[in-house]
């Protein structure tokens, strides 16, 4: 990077970091930074779309279709996250590969299943054995983004239902008086009403969501964990510039202290946020609000 | 091969009993059950062994934090929100790391290094952070009422803790630690996969799920297998504490009973 890192050998402690930081793979250290952020930004808001069709169906009144809200919601609550994470990012590249067999190889006869193999046609795999780096990274991206947005889909729709029916039946009943078919009251009605009620859950959520980020390692992502344990394992000079000894501990301490950080400002902005939502509101939170304004 | 002969070989694998080396080949659904079983064994170890420690640590870590003296006060807040804070996952590499770190410096630390104390420290201190916030919660929402009739018979001090404020606290607190203990049996599935080896494949019941479907490439029957047992021990842990729950509030009007509302709160 700079100037006088072309012999890292005889630089001082000082000069040494800033050269040993700055090298090629540590970039893609940082950018794995990036990757974590992308994967919130992008799983966030469709975890919630996934939530609020959860929440819709469970409420629903038709039974199997409230059945199916009310499972999606209740299964997560009794097995663990990554077991859920494990077994989707398999389950769904093989569900995505079959249902591409067969739409584009009908005249195949042979079992996909065949003992311990998964065999679909050559043009049914996915990505193509003939594409890019680029393209298969991006499918493992985007396999890992569907099932983030799987499992917290089911804890938004948890949260959203119960927003959902906190808001007070008297609001719902006079929508109902006013003459309100039920899907007018419910857009209507009962959505904006229901995020006060939802805020407190949802924020809590997003918290959990930046703690699940590490376990994109276990999905095969390269991410800030894989990272951390190439660049932090002992190195010899004869494979590095850089030769140092085992220094994952402290790069683990690094990630430490960086989640800690990031936890911290999303706990003061949501703090902010709750803040000013309940400013007015007809509960116990905005009724303190009043007070001590008054 | 009967499924009693699979379960007299394997259903204690997890612990080093039994048959060396694990199944190949074509697996039978007999040795899915068992092998996955058998590594519940190190979950409910974990499990239980963190939960019992971490509950007396907690209940001082909640006192300590509702001090009123600077000096007990402030180091509870910070444990309470390092392991809060952060994920569980980098909490296990990081203490890993750390654990064999001080093995080069003294053979003391040896074991530390191995899942069964390491990763158990690990989740002992995590689900302590945890409980402590969830107990601190309650030891504010004590009735004052409470109290000042404690004081009204004269007690202070230790048999005022013993006898009213832990009592009560661990009442107000219990359905939200229904939730941490069942959040904290999930986590231990976390162990594993997070630097700790598993020595001689002993592993827990994910590691072994995984091992069937990395070698049968098919994830749609160890890991149901998997969320079966993890419901069951989930059944399991709902009525033991629905027990405690009762016994707790057994001198209270049935109508005024804390009901086990349990609610989806925090996963780490």
């Amino acid at each position: 990077m700079f100037s006088f890192c072309a012999d890292p050998d005889t630089l001082g402690t000082f000069r040494w970091f800033s050269c040993y930081l700055t090298t090629g793979v540590h970039m893609s250290f940082y950018l794995s930074f990036l990757k974590v952020l992308l994967l919130l930004a992008i799983t966030a808001p469709v975890a919630l779309g996934f939530g609020f069709l959860g929440a819709m169906s469970a409420r629903s009144h038709i039974p199997p279709v409230s059945w199916l809200g009310k499972i999606y919601i209740a299964i997560v609550r009794g097995v663990p996250d990554i077991a859920f994470f494990l077994f989707f990012v398999i389950a769904l590249d093989q569900v995505f590969e079959w249902s591409r067999h067969q739409i584009l190889c009908p005249e195949w006869t042979e079992p996909v299943r065949q003992g311990s193999d998964f065999i679909v046609c050559p043009i049914a795999k996915l990505p193509l054995g003939t594409s890019p780096e680029w393209v298969h990274e991006t499918y493992g991206f985007f396999l890992a983004v569907i099932t983030f947005a799987i499992v917290f889909g089911a804890f938004a729709a948890n949260v959203l239902y119960g927003g959902m029916r906190a808001v007070p039946r008297a609001q719902l009943e006079t929508a109902e008086a006013y003459g309100m078919t039920r899907r007018q009251t419910f857009w209507r009605i009962l959505v904006p009403q229901m995020w006060v009620y939802a805020l407190p859950g949802l924020s809590n959520l997003w918290m959990v969501l930046i703690k699940a980020t590490p376990l994109l390692f276990l999905l095969g992502i390269e991410d800030i964990v894989y990272w951390a344990r190439e660049l932090g394992g002992t190195k010899t000079s004869r494979f590095t510039d850089y030769p140092h000894g085992d220094w994952r501990m402290w790069y683990f301490l690094f990630l430490l202290v960086f989640y800690l950080a990031f936890t911290r400002v999303s706990e003061v902005v949501l703090e902010r946020l709750m803040t000013r939502l309940t400013h007015g509101q007809a509960t116990s939170g905005g009724e303190a609000q009043r007070k001590a304004a008054a | 091969m009967s499924c009693l002969q699979t379960i007299q070989d394997y259903g204690l694998r997890s612990i080093g009993i039994g048959e060396r080396l694990l199944p190949k080949g074509e697996f039978t659904l007999c040795e899915h059950f068992t092998l996955i079983g058998s590594g519940m064994i190190w979950n409910i170890y974990f499990g239980v062994l963190a939960l019992i420690t971490g509950f007396f640590f907690a209940t001082a870590l909640a006192v300590a934090k509702g001090s009123s003296r600077r000096l007990f006060r402030k180091p509870a807040e910070w444990f309470i929100f390092v392991f809060r804070g952060s994920p569980l996952f980098i909490q296990f590499f990081f203490a890993y790391f750390l654990f064999l770190q001080l093995k080069g410096v003294h053979p003391f630390f040896d074991p530390f290094t191995a899942a069964w104390l390491g990763a158990l420290i690990v989740l002992f201190l995590n689900t302590a952070a945890y409980s402590a916030e969830i107990f601190y919660g309650a030891l504010r929402s004590i009735p004052k009422g409470d109290i000042e009739a404690a004081d009204a018979y004269g007690m202070s001090g230790w048999p005022r803790f013993r006898r009213i404020v832990w009592p009560t606290m661990l009442r107000l607190a219990w359905p939200a630690y229904t939730n941490e203990a069942i959040f904290l049996f999930h986590a231990t599935t976390l162990v594993y996969f997070s630097g700790f080896p598993a020595w001689r494949q002993k592993g827990d019941a994910l590691y072994y799920a995984t091992y069937f479907a990395d070698k049968t490439f098919n994830p749609f029957v160890p890991y149901p297998i998997l969320a079966f047992y993890f419901i069951l021990l989930t059944l399991v842990i709902v009525g033991v504490f629905g027990l405690i729950n009762a016994r707790l509030n057994r001198h209270l009007p049935a109508e005024r009973r804390a009901k086990m509302r349990l609610r989806l709160r925090l996963i780490r």
